[in-house]
């Protein structure tokens, strides 16, 4: 019941994030969509990631105000607008109906079949001596998986570093 | 004239008291990260918004020479390469875990505090080092 | 069942301001909401009812976990989405520099 209640507070708080003109209200309503998904982690007996979601809201909240502080668009409308909104609007609907009849082959909330989980569970703390399961799988079980993220990270500074650069080669003087 | 860099001088007093604060907090979230939620991922953030809370409040000149973008990137390569070794570590052969209940102290464990430490210093200066370099591009105005 | 198809809708929330929307901001927005509902979904899928935090205490009287493996996933995942914004903001930021406005049908010039 309050899962519930905490998706359609989700929802609403996305559509006026899309919906809104003014860049800082609509960031500010992203915020309270991400508060949102913290609290459903929490209902859902998920600590690590709620903690974890929290703080990287805040960070992507900062660094999407530092970046567009000053700078703003007015706003113009263009033609063929009835036309691509109802194109959009039609292939979000088949998407709709699909992904219902697609949920429909799923087994009923509540009752996972942990095959793979089952050994975690029954084996993780002889074999690593950690009381919390989730970070015993990606410290110890999976922690080659951590090494990735290590690489994601490393290319996003390398992705900065080029953009950076001005554009244009050198002229060298004739 | 006033001085023009960072935010006023409630927040600057604010910010004196709380930077320490907030990155003691995510040391311990790192160093308890096998016995209560948290893990090397979530501290590591942590630190990284206790040093971007000092450079939003008083400018970005504020960590000026002692923190470049080389010296980070070297520390952040060393959280990596630290993390590589703890992982081939499982090649050598088992370990002996010392006796104790699920929830008793920090230290009746094997390596695993290795692990989240590296991780956290890596996430930290990263994420550090992303903000720094998105800042300068931020701020250059066509000369 | 309608816990999932309310997962759906925000994900086509964020997809309809991906498509739409002219401001590079806004899609950027959308990228953003399309991430929270994926990892919402993933995370309804391993939830046991009447289940325990995956945290081991000192009395282990009864194992009722939830599943700890989506967990564990989805928790790079939340870094690796951040990481996925922090390179699209760049991109706005440079392309701010270039042509002077963050309106999408403006800048079609693929020269220099």
């Amino acid at each position: 019941m309050e899962l519930h209640l905490i998706l359609i507070f989700m929802i609403i708080a996305a559509i006026v994030a899309v919906v809104m003109k003014d860049l800082i209200s609509s960031l500010i309503a992203l915020s309270a969509a991400g508060l949102g998904l913290s609290l459903a982690f929490l209902i859902l007996k998920a600590p690590n990631l709620a903690i974890t979601q929290l703080v990287v809201e805040i960070l992507v909240i900062i660094i999407l105000i530092r970046a567009t502080i000053r700078r703003d668009l007015p706003r113009v409308i263009d033609g063929r607008w009835v036309f691509n909104t109802s194109a959009t609007l039609l292939f979000i609907a088949c998407f709709l109906v699909f992904g219902y009849l697609a949920l429909k082959e799923l087994p009923d909330f509540g009752e996972p079949a942990m095959r793979a989980s089952a050994g975690y569970i029954l084996s993780g703390f002889e074999k690593t001596g950690a009381g919390n399961i989730v970070n015993a799988i990606t410290s110890s079980f999976r922690s080659y998986d951590a090494l990735g993220e290590a690489a994601v990270l490393f290319a996003a500074i390398i992705g900065l570093l080029a953009i950076t650069r001005k554009a244009g080669r050198v002229r060298h003087e004739k | 004239m006033k001085n023009e860099t960072g935010m006023t001088l409630i927040v600057k007093t604010v910010t004196r008291l709380t930077t320490g604060l907030i990155m003691i907090y995510g040391i311990y979230i790192i160093l308890h990260g096998h016995v209560s939620p948290g893990g090397g991922f979530a501290g590591g953030v942590i630190i990284a918004l206790s040093l971007i809370h000092l450079v939003l409040a008083f400018g970005k000149d504020v960590l000026g020479r002692k923190f470049t973008i080389e010296r980070g990137v070297f520390l952040m390569s060393l959280g990596a390469l630290v993390y590589l070794v703890y992982s081939a570590a499982g090649f050598m052969g088992k370990r002996q875990i010392p006796e104790g209940a699920a929830g008793s102290g920090i230290f009746n464990t094997g390596l695993i505090p290795l692990g989240d430490i590296s991780l956290g210093l890596l996430t930290g200066i990263g994420l550090f080092v992303i903000f720094m370099l998105l800042v300068s591009l931020a701020d250059r105005e066509e000369k | 069942m309608s816990l999932y198809f309310l997962c759906f809708i925000l994900f086509c929330v964020g997809l309809y301001a991906v498509l739409r929307k002219r401001n590079i901001i806004k899609i950027i927005i959308g990228i953003g909401i399309i991430e929270y509902a994926v990892n919402l979904f993933i995370i309804l899928l391993g939830y046991r009812l009447q289940g325990r935090a995956p945290i081991l205490s000192g009395d282990q009287e009864v194992l009722n976990m939830v599943d700890p493996l989506p967990q564990a996933m989805v928790l790079t995942t939340i870094v690796v989405g951040l990481a996925v914004v922090v390179i699209l903001t760049g991109l706005a930021i440079r392309i701010y520099e270039k042509y002077g406005t963050f309106d999408i049908t403006k800048i079609r010039r693929l020269r220099g």
